[in-house]
Protein backbone atom coordinates (compact mmCIF):
# COMPACT_ATOMS: atom_id res chain seq x y z
CA UNK A 1 0.00 0.00 0.00
CA UNK A 2 1.26 3.03 -1.08
CA UNK A 3 2.08 5.96 1.38
CA UNK A 4 0.09 9.42 0.22
CA UNK A 5 2.47 11.86 -0.84
CA UNK A 6 1.09 14.79 1.02
CA UNK A 7 -0.61 14.42 4.74
CA UNK A 8 -2.48 17.31 6.01
CA UNK A 9 0.23 18.49 8.67
CA UNK A 10 -2.29 17.67 11.54
CA UNK A 11 -2.61 13.67 10.41
CA UNK A 12 0.74 13.73 10.78
CA UNK A 13 0.89 15.07 14.29
CA UNK A 14 -1.90 12.98 15.55
CA UNK A 15 0.19 9.88 14.29
CA UNK A 16 3.35 10.54 15.74
CA UNK A 17 1.82 11.44 19.00
CA UNK A 18 0.11 8.25 19.10
CA UNK A 19 3.30 6.08 19.44
CA UNK A 20 4.40 8.61 22.41
CA UNK A 21 0.93 8.70 24.48
CA UNK A 22 0.39 4.80 23.46
CA UNK A 23 4.10 4.17 24.99
CA UNK A 24 3.74 6.52 27.73
CA UNK A 25 0.01 4.50 28.58
CA UNK A 26 1.72 1.25 28.62
CA UNK A 27 4.84 2.63 30.97
CA UNK A 28 1.59 3.84 33.60
CA UNK A 29 0.00 0.44 33.24
CA UNK A 30 3.29 -1.68 33.66
CA UNK A 31 3.86 0.62 36.88
CA UNK A 32 -0.11 -0.15 37.86
CA UNK A 33 1.02 -3.96 37.70
CA UNK A 34 4.43 -3.65 39.06
CA UNK A 35 5.58 -2.11 42.29
CA UNK A 36 9.70 -2.47 41.76
CA UNK A 37 11.22 -0.15 39.13
CA UNK A 38 13.28 -2.46 38.25
CA UNK A 39 10.40 -5.01 37.15
CA UNK A 40 9.03 -2.35 35.32
CA UNK A 41 12.44 -1.66 33.79
CA UNK A 42 13.11 -5.36 32.82
CA UNK A 43 9.40 -5.15 30.99
CA UNK A 44 9.63 -2.60 28.81
CA UNK A 45 13.38 -4.12 27.99
CA UNK A 46 11.61 -7.54 27.30
CA UNK A 47 8.96 -6.07 25.54
CA UNK A 48 11.45 -3.71 23.15
CA UNK A 49 13.54 -6.71 22.53
CA UNK A 50 10.85 -8.34 20.78
CA UNK A 51 9.89 -5.47 18.95
CA UNK A 52 13.70 -4.79 18.06
CA UNK A 53 13.78 -8.53 16.45
CA UNK A 54 11.00 -7.63 14.07
CA UNK A 55 11.92 -3.92 13.37
CA UNK A 56 15.03 -4.73 11.89
CA UNK A 57 13.78 -6.89 9.14
CA UNK A 58 11.87 -3.46 8.11
CA UNK A 59 14.43 -1.39 8.73
CA UNK A 60 17.44 -3.26 6.60
CA UNK A 61 14.09 -3.86 3.81
CA UNK A 62 13.64 0.30 3.78
CA UNK A 63 17.18 1.79 3.85
CA UNK A 64 19.51 -0.62 2.24
CA UNK A 65 22.14 -0.23 4.11
CA UNK A 66 25.70 -1.44 2.83
CA UNK A 67 27.33 -3.92 4.94
CA UNK A 68 29.28 -2.14 7.77
CA UNK A 69 33.40 -3.13 8.93
CA UNK A 70 33.14 -1.88 12.55
CA UNK A 71 30.99 -1.45 15.55
CA UNK A 72 31.70 2.52 14.88
CA UNK A 73 29.68 2.30 11.21
CA UNK A 74 27.07 0.34 12.91
CA UNK A 75 26.48 2.45 15.65
CA UNK A 76 26.32 5.34 13.27
CA UNK A 77 23.91 4.11 11.35
CA UNK A 78 21.60 3.24 14.17
CA UNK A 79 21.87 7.08 15.06
CA UNK A 80 21.63 8.64 11.35
CA UNK A 81 19.64 6.12 9.81
CA UNK A 82 17.41 4.11 12.47
CA UNK A 83 16.37 6.96 14.83
CA UNK A 84 15.73 9.43 12.15
CA UNK A 85 13.01 6.87 10.61
CA UNK A 86 11.62 5.76 13.26
CA UNK A 87 11.92 8.99 15.72
CA UNK A 88 12.70 11.52 13.57
CA UNK A 89 15.58 12.37 16.02
CA UNK A 90 19.46 12.22 15.38
CA UNK A 91 21.57 11.19 18.34
CA UNK A 92 25.37 12.15 18.65
CA UNK A 93 27.48 9.19 18.67
CA UNK A 94 30.71 9.06 21.06
CA UNK A 95 33.00 6.20 21.43
CA UNK A 96 33.82 5.43 24.94
CA UNK A 97 37.00 3.43 24.69
CA UNK A 98 39.96 2.37 23.43
CA UNK A 99 39.22 -0.44 21.98
CA UNK A 100 36.18 0.70 20.10
CA UNK A 101 33.22 -1.36 21.28
CA UNK A 102 31.60 0.84 23.22
CA UNK A 103 29.39 3.75 22.13
CA UNK A 104 27.25 6.24 23.37
CA UNK A 105 24.07 7.61 21.68
CA UNK A 106 23.35 11.04 23.07
CA UNK A 107 19.46 12.63 22.43
CA UNK A 108 19.19 16.21 23.66
CA UNK A 109 15.44 15.46 22.79
CA UNK A 110 13.55 12.24 23.38
CA UNK A 111 10.32 12.11 21.74
CA UNK A 112 9.47 9.42 23.82
CA UNK A 113 9.13 11.01 26.61
CA UNK A 114 7.64 14.30 24.91
CA UNK A 115 4.99 14.42 27.34
CA UNK A 116 6.90 13.35 30.32
CA UNK A 117 8.10 16.39 32.87
CA UNK A 118 9.35 14.70 35.32
CA UNK A 119 8.78 10.56 36.64
CA UNK A 120 6.48 9.47 39.00
CA UNK A 121 7.07 10.35 43.08
CA UNK A 122 8.45 7.05 44.06
CA UNK A 123 9.45 5.87 40.74
CA UNK A 124 13.40 7.29 40.43
CA UNK A 125 14.61 4.10 39.28
CA UNK A 126 12.16 4.05 36.78
CA UNK A 127 14.17 3.81 33.07
CA UNK A 128 11.07 5.39 31.41
CA UNK A 129 12.07 4.85 27.68
CA UNK A 130 14.06 1.20 28.52
CA UNK A 131 12.07 0.15 25.42
CA UNK A 132 14.48 1.84 23.50
CA UNK A 133 17.68 -0.34 25.33
CA UNK A 134 15.19 -3.62 24.19
CA UNK A 135 14.86 -2.52 20.69
CA UNK A 136 18.46 -2.04 20.39
CA UNK A 137 19.82 -5.47 21.51
CA UNK A 138 16.89 -7.21 19.80
CA UNK A 139 18.01 -5.70 16.37
CA UNK A 140 21.63 -5.55 17.03
CA UNK A 141 20.94 -9.75 18.08
CA UNK A 142 19.27 -10.51 14.99
CA UNK A 143 22.13 -9.16 13.07
CA UNK A 144 24.51 -11.68 15.10
CA UNK A 145 25.82 -9.06 17.07
CA UNK A 146 25.24 -9.63 20.89
CA UNK A 147 25.47 -6.25 23.02
CA UNK A 148 24.56 -4.78 26.50
CA UNK A 149 22.60 -1.38 25.81
CA UNK A 150 21.64 0.52 28.86
CA UNK A 151 20.96 3.96 29.67
CA UNK A 152 24.01 6.11 31.10
CA UNK A 153 22.09 9.56 31.56
CA UNK A 154 18.47 10.45 31.93
CA UNK A 155 16.65 14.01 31.52
CA UNK A 156 13.96 12.68 33.25
CA UNK A 157 16.34 11.60 36.64
CA UNK A 158 17.92 15.61 36.07
CA UNK A 159 21.25 14.80 34.13
CA UNK A 160 21.44 17.08 31.31
CA UNK A 161 21.39 14.76 28.31
CA UNK A 162 19.97 11.54 27.51
CA UNK A 163 22.46 9.07 26.95
CA UNK A 164 22.23 5.25 25.76
CA UNK A 165 25.51 3.51 25.82
CA UNK A 166 25.92 0.24 23.43
CA UNK A 167 28.89 -2.14 24.71
CA UNK A 168 29.29 -4.44 22.01
CA UNK A 169 30.29 -7.89 23.32
CA UNK A 170 32.71 -10.46 21.40
CA UNK A 171 31.25 -13.59 20.08
CA UNK A 172 31.87 -16.30 22.65
CA UNK A 173 33.95 -19.05 20.57
CA UNK A 174 31.78 -22.37 20.37
CA UNK A 175 32.53 -24.75 23.22
CA UNK A 176 31.71 -28.84 23.22
CA UNK A 177 28.77 -28.43 26.28
CA UNK A 178 29.85 -31.01 28.79
CA UNK A 179 27.26 -32.51 31.32
CA UNK A 180 27.69 -31.68 34.97
CA UNK A 181 26.93 -34.72 36.96
CA UNK B 1 8.97 8.84 9.27
CA UNK B 2 7.99 4.97 9.64
CA UNK B 3 6.54 5.85 12.92
CA UNK B 4 3.43 3.56 11.62
CA UNK B 5 5.36 0.43 11.82
CA UNK B 6 6.85 1.16 15.12
CA UNK B 7 3.27 1.69 16.35
CA UNK B 8 1.70 -1.24 15.34
CA UNK B 9 4.72 -3.19 16.64
CA UNK B 10 4.16 -1.97 19.70
CA UNK B 11 0.95 -2.76 20.10
CA UNK B 12 1.62 -6.26 18.83
CA UNK B 13 3.56 -6.51 22.27
CA UNK B 14 1.61 -5.19 24.53
CA UNK B 15 -1.01 -7.41 23.28
CA UNK B 16 1.22 -9.83 24.18
CA UNK B 17 2.72 -8.45 27.38
CA UNK B 18 -0.56 -7.45 28.81
CA UNK B 19 -2.41 -10.79 27.94
CA UNK B 20 -0.18 -13.18 29.32
CA UNK B 21 -0.09 -12.54 32.68
CA UNK B 22 -3.18 -12.90 33.79
CA UNK B 23 -3.41 -17.16 35.90
CA UNK B 24 -7.00 -16.87 35.27
CA UNK B 25 -7.58 -18.26 32.15
CA UNK B 26 -11.50 -18.80 32.18
CA UNK B 27 -13.77 -15.73 30.59
CA UNK B 28 -13.07 -13.29 34.15
CA UNK B 29 -9.17 -13.17 33.34
CA UNK B 30 -9.69 -12.43 29.70
CA UNK B 31 -12.10 -9.95 30.53
CA UNK B 32 -9.74 -8.50 32.82
CA UNK B 33 -6.70 -9.00 30.00
CA UNK B 34 -9.38 -6.77 27.23
CA UNK B 35 -10.43 -4.36 29.92
CA UNK B 36 -6.73 -3.26 30.71
CA UNK B 37 -6.06 -3.13 26.58
CA UNK B 38 -9.40 -1.18 26.00
CA UNK B 39 -8.72 0.92 29.12
CA UNK B 40 -4.81 1.78 27.49
CA UNK B 41 -6.75 2.62 24.31
CA UNK B 42 -8.96 5.01 25.96
CA UNK B 43 -6.66 7.07 27.74
CA UNK B 44 -4.87 7.64 24.31
CA UNK B 45 -8.15 8.00 22.30
CA UNK B 46 -8.75 10.79 25.11
CA UNK B 47 -5.47 12.11 24.65
CA UNK B 48 -6.18 12.36 20.97
CA UNK B 49 -9.15 13.88 21.17
CA UNK B 50 -7.39 16.80 22.84
CA UNK B 51 -5.40 17.10 20.11
CA UNK B 52 -8.06 17.72 17.25
CA UNK B 53 -7.94 20.69 14.84
CA UNK B 54 -10.05 23.09 16.69
CA UNK B 55 -12.86 22.62 14.13
CA UNK B 56 -13.43 19.34 15.13
CA UNK B 57 -14.82 20.39 18.72
CA UNK B 58 -17.80 22.27 17.68
CA UNK B 59 -19.53 19.13 15.97
CA UNK B 60 -22.65 18.87 17.85
CA UNK B 61 -24.35 16.59 15.52
CA UNK B 62 -23.51 12.90 16.25
CA UNK B 63 -23.69 11.62 13.37
CA UNK B 64 -20.78 14.22 11.65
CA UNK B 65 -18.84 12.99 14.83
CA UNK B 66 -19.16 9.41 13.53
CA UNK B 67 -18.16 10.30 10.13
CA UNK B 68 -15.14 12.45 11.71
CA UNK B 69 -13.78 9.11 13.47
CA UNK B 70 -14.44 6.95 10.05
CA UNK B 71 -12.63 9.57 8.24
CA UNK B 72 -10.22 11.51 9.58
CA UNK B 73 -9.39 9.89 12.49
CA UNK B 74 -8.96 6.49 10.83
CA UNK B 75 -6.50 7.67 8.08
CA UNK B 76 -4.79 9.89 11.21
CA UNK B 77 -4.39 6.89 12.96
CA UNK B 78 -4.28 4.24 10.23
CA UNK B 79 -3.82 5.55 7.20
CA UNK B 80 -7.27 4.96 5.31
CA UNK B 81 -10.85 5.63 6.00
CA UNK B 82 -13.16 3.21 7.30
CA UNK B 83 -14.84 1.45 4.60
CA UNK B 84 -18.76 1.48 5.88
CA UNK B 85 -20.75 3.74 8.52
CA UNK B 86 -23.87 2.55 8.88
CA UNK B 87 -26.60 3.46 11.51
CA UNK B 88 -30.00 2.93 12.44
CA UNK B 89 -30.53 6.90 13.80
CA UNK B 90 -30.79 6.13 17.02
CA UNK B 91 -27.57 6.05 18.64
CA UNK B 92 -26.41 2.96 17.38
CA UNK B 93 -23.60 2.71 14.82
CA UNK B 94 -21.90 0.36 13.13
CA UNK B 95 -18.25 1.02 11.67
CA UNK B 96 -16.82 -1.47 9.12
CA UNK B 97 -12.88 -2.02 8.05
CA UNK B 98 -12.26 -4.33 5.70
CA UNK B 99 -8.80 -4.26 5.85
CA UNK B 100 -7.97 -3.53 9.29
CA UNK B 101 -4.43 -2.41 9.82
CA UNK B 102 -4.02 -4.46 13.01
CA UNK B 103 -5.59 -7.50 12.03
CA UNK B 104 -3.44 -7.56 8.29
CA UNK B 105 -0.36 -9.11 9.45
CA UNK B 106 -2.16 -11.35 11.00
CA UNK B 107 -4.28 -13.93 9.01
CA UNK B 108 -5.98 -13.77 6.17
CA UNK B 109 -9.64 -15.83 6.68
CA UNK B 110 -11.36 -17.76 8.89
CA UNK B 111 -8.21 -18.46 10.85
CA UNK B 112 -7.33 -17.04 14.22
CA UNK B 113 -10.97 -15.71 14.78
CA UNK B 114 -11.09 -15.76 18.16
CA UNK B 115 -7.60 -14.57 18.85
CA UNK B 116 -8.79 -11.41 17.22
CA UNK B 117 -10.52 -9.28 20.36
CA UNK B 118 -7.29 -9.10 21.61
CA UNK B 119 -5.87 -7.20 18.96
CA UNK B 120 -9.19 -4.95 18.47
CA UNK B 121 -9.62 -4.12 22.40
CA UNK B 122 -6.73 -0.91 22.40
CA UNK B 123 -8.57 0.36 19.54
CA UNK B 124 -12.29 -0.29 21.04
CA UNK B 125 -10.87 1.84 23.92
CA UNK B 126 -9.23 4.61 21.43
CA UNK B 127 -12.78 5.26 19.64
CA UNK B 128 -14.48 5.34 23.16
CA UNK B 129 -11.88 7.81 24.40
CA UNK B 130 -12.11 9.87 21.52
CA UNK B 131 -15.64 10.40 21.70
CA UNK B 132 -15.25 11.18 25.59
CA UNK B 133 -13.29 13.89 24.84
CA UNK B 134 -15.43 15.41 22.41
CA UNK B 135 -18.52 14.86 24.44
CA UNK B 136 -20.31 11.73 23.82
CA UNK B 137 -20.50 8.50 26.54
CA UNK B 138 -20.17 5.20 24.39
CA UNK B 139 -20.10 1.81 24.48
CA UNK B 140 -18.27 -0.03 21.69
CA UNK B 141 -17.88 -3.59 21.07
CA UNK B 142 -16.62 -5.47 17.76
CA UNK B 143 -17.07 -8.99 15.99
CA UNK B 144 -14.80 -10.35 13.20
CA UNK B 145 -15.80 -13.07 11.29
CA UNK B 146 -12.80 -13.32 9.05
CA UNK B 147 -10.00 -12.22 9.02
CA UNK B 148 -8.95 -8.85 8.46
CA UNK B 149 -12.19 -7.22 8.09
CA UNK B 150 -13.75 -6.22 11.65
CA UNK B 151 -16.77 -4.01 12.99
CA UNK B 152 -16.80 -1.39 15.17
CA UNK B 153 -20.43 -1.72 17.47
CA UNK B 154 -20.70 1.85 18.92
CA UNK B 155 -23.71 2.70 21.25
CA UNK B 156 -24.17 6.04 21.86
CA UNK B 157 -25.44 6.41 25.36
CA UNK B 158 -28.18 9.31 25.98
CA UNK B 159 -27.22 11.60 28.70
Amino acid sequence: MSRPAHRRPECHKINKDLLVLTYGALVAQLCEDHEKDEDVNKYLDKMGYGIGTRLVEDFLARSCVRRCHNYSEITHIIAEVAFKMYLGVTPSVTCNNSSKNAFSLILDKNPLSEFVEELPAGRSSLCYCNLLCGIIRGALEMVHLAADVTFLQDRLKGDRVTEIGITFLKQPKERKSQRRK
Amino acid sequence: MADKVLFEFLHTEMVAELWAPHPDPGPGGQKRSLSILESIGFRVGQALGERLPQETLGFREELDVLKFLCKDLWVAVFHKQMDSLRTNHQGTYVLQDNSFPLLVPMASGLQYVEEAPKFLAFTCGLLCGTLSTLGFQSLVTTSVTSLPACKFQVVIRKP
